[in-house]
């Protein structure tokens, strides 16, 4: 009785998934404009923020690093903007990220809960300060320009990256290293006297999900024209991958996702509506979705459907 | 000789004033257990009130410090009493809950800065207030009187801690909220006391600091940015740490200034890094 719920469930799961990644697919044959450079802004924090949620979700190390990875992919977008054509750029700008996060993941992963999250925040700052250095002496300017990519190319190229890290996701998820970085988050030393190898599965996952974030760094940089240090390595993009993963809920990964669109969405709104007042609103509403939803929104939804139900099923 | 003498003064009255920037993000951190990322807003909000009441009614920056004092407090002690305290009390562990305030106090930043944004606009302000310089070593006399007030703070603040029945309670619940709870103390209410002194202390900060340097009101973050260095690097929660602290870092800053001004901010990054990687419990933590 419960196998055969569980398939049919799991069959509703992906037809529904299948519908939503047609959609997605052949919306840029629709529709122009307006919907795609929401989608693409939508697209672009599903992937920060489920990239950020594969790693720190279950492991509980909060990492406000996403910036530094992101920036980074943008500045490979730019340096190197003209000599490779746009899809070398984007892997680039992942494989230079992976490298970059495996260095600092060894370095620091031995702190633990607020220390690592002081570090990561630090880490954005130093990197923005050197690249700001750097640009100073070496080339004697701030920003840098990127040659831009048209509105579909980008829409596909952040496509594509949302779907590899949705897949990546899944299968970190479902498989030993998901489980052994649960264990983790869950009692380090345990972890690590049941034989996992602590070190290599925090630095490892921690490494992949910086892929995803510089390579949307790098097809977000040819959305704009000019870019700069204080563009590039903007604490917001840190902070906001977190608050949208508890906003929607962390228990599963469509949690991130939904998260991450209504959030884009709100943002979106009051960024049209009340263009002086946006970010103190926004500031209101991520105080009241900390206090008011601990379970983010579908947690939130969960509640209610159970509710709904009555009591059918003990609750969980 | 005097290019030394030069930089080794100018790092101690600056670190008197990075101490001060600090040693409310260390209490704020070390008792109530909030790494307030939103601190340096309230030294920005300290620093508007007092250049506000010097426009309105021409009240003297120093006075005013009275004023600014208890009014951020106070703002610390209710927004602790409503959000933080909720926050406490619906994490499950004290790890959730560090986590936790700290994304609130970011949004936090962004709900301070915008209203101050909003009440006194994006410019760049500034007066004069006692910039005739003292002394062969041409030192301004307002960042003398800004390391006396510094002082006198460190010494009134360790004397409440140590001898009064209140310090003796926030000492108690910094070591262990529980047993402290057990022993008669009102822990909420002293977790809330600290977050405000926390605050109140970032608020006079702002009041001195609005007499040495020009005021913004996007110049939060920096602040906090230096406020983490300095806790970190004297030991997070203590308040000798951060003294001592905001002394070294700010001895480190006048000697890089001294060479390549472009540097400092990076130097302060490279300390904090590899301090954090060799030493994370700081100078004087347990």
């Amino acid at each position: 009785m419960k196998t055969i719920r569980m398939t049919r469930n799991r069959g509703i799961t992906l037809g529904l998934l299948l519908i939503a990644f047609l959609i997605l697919a052949f919306l840029p044959q629709v529709t122009s404009g307006y919907v795609i450079t929401l989608l693409i802004d939508i697209l672009k924090f599903a992937i920060l923020t489920v990239a950020w949620v594969v790693f720190s979700g279950p492991s509980g190390y909060m990492s406000l690093a996403t910036a530094a990875f992101y920036g980074l992919g943008f500045y490979i977008a730019a340096v190197f903007s003209g000599t490779f054509p746009f899809p070398v750029l984007v892997i680039m700008a992942g494989a230079v990220a992976f490298v970059v996060a495996l260095g600092v993941g060894a370095l620091t992963l031995r702190l633990r809960g607020v220390y690592f999250a002081i570090f990561t925040f630090a880490l954005v700052l130093l990197v923005q300060n050197v690249v700001l250095e750097i640009e100073r002496v070496v080339t004697e300017t701030r920003g840098r320009f990127v040659d831009t990519v048209s509105t579909e190319g980008v829409y596909y190229a952040i496509f594509i990256v949302f779907v590899l890290t949705m897949l990546t996701a899944v299968l970190i998820r479902r498989s030993r290293y998901g489980l052994a970085l649960q264990s983790i988050g869950e009692y380090e030393e345990a972890a690590a006297h049941s034989g996992i190898n602590v070190v290599r599965t925090k630095v490892l996952t921690f490494a992949v999900s910086a892929i995803f974030m510089g390579m949307a760094g790098a097809v977000i940089a040819t959305r704009r024209t000019y870019i700069d240090p204080y563009i590039a390595f903007n604490l917001n993009t840190s902070f906001l991958p977190v608050l949208m993963a508890m906003f929607g809920g962390m228990t599963n990964l469509a949690g991130p996702v939904i998260g991450a669109a209504l959030f884009t969405y709100i943002g979106e709104i009051l960024l049209t509506r009340f263009p002086d007042l946006y970010m103190l609103i926004f500031g209101v509403v991520l105080i009241l979705a900390i206090l008011f939803m601990p379970n983010g929104v579908l947690g939130l939804a969960q509640r209610v459907w159970r509710k709904i139900r009555g009591g059918r099923r003990a609750p969980a | 000789m005097n290019a030394f003498r030069d930089i080794f003064l100018t790092g101690l009255l600056l670190g008197g004033i990075f101490a001060l920037v600090s040693v409310g993000l260390s209490l704020q951190y070390g008792v109530a257990r909030v790494l307030n990322v939103a601190h340096g807003e309230f030294i920005m909000v300290g620093a508007f009130i007092t250049f506000w009441m010097l426009g309105s009614i021409n009240l003297n920056p120093l006075v005013s410090l009275v004023i600014t004092g208890p009014a951020v407090f106070i703002m610390g002690l209710i927004l602790h009493k409503t959000l933080f305290r909720r926050l406490m009390d619906t994490s499950p562990s004290l790890d959730v809950f560090e986590g936790k305030s700290m994304l609130a106090s970011f949004g936090l930043l962004y709900v301070v800065q915008n209203l101050a944004r909003i009440i006194w606009g994006s410019d760049v302000e500034g007066y004069n207030f006692l910039n005739s310089t003292v002394t062969a070593a041409q030192i301004p006399l307002n960042r003398l009187v800004a390391l006396g007030f510094v002082i006198v703070l460190g010494v009134a603040f360790y004397l409440f801690l140590a001898r009064t029945r209140l310090g003796k309670a926030i000492r108690a619940s910094a070591q262990s909220p529980t047993t402290a709870e057990l022993m008669g103390v009102n822990i909420h209410n002293v977790l809330a006391i600290c977050f405000g002194l926390g605050l109140g202390l970032a608020g006079i900060a702002g009041s001195l600091l609005s007499t040495l340097f020009a005021i913004q009101t996007s110049i939060g973050l920096g602040y906090t940015v230096i406020a983490m260095v300095v806790v970190v690097l004297g030991g997070l929660g203590s308040i000798t740490g951060a003294m001592i602290g905001g002394v070294i870092l700010g001895l480190v800053s006048s000697t890089v200034t001294f060479f390549q001004p472009s540097l400092t901010m990076i130097a302060y990054y490279v300390i904090f890094i590899v301090l954090l990687l060799s030493r994370p419990k700081g100078i004087m933590g347990k």
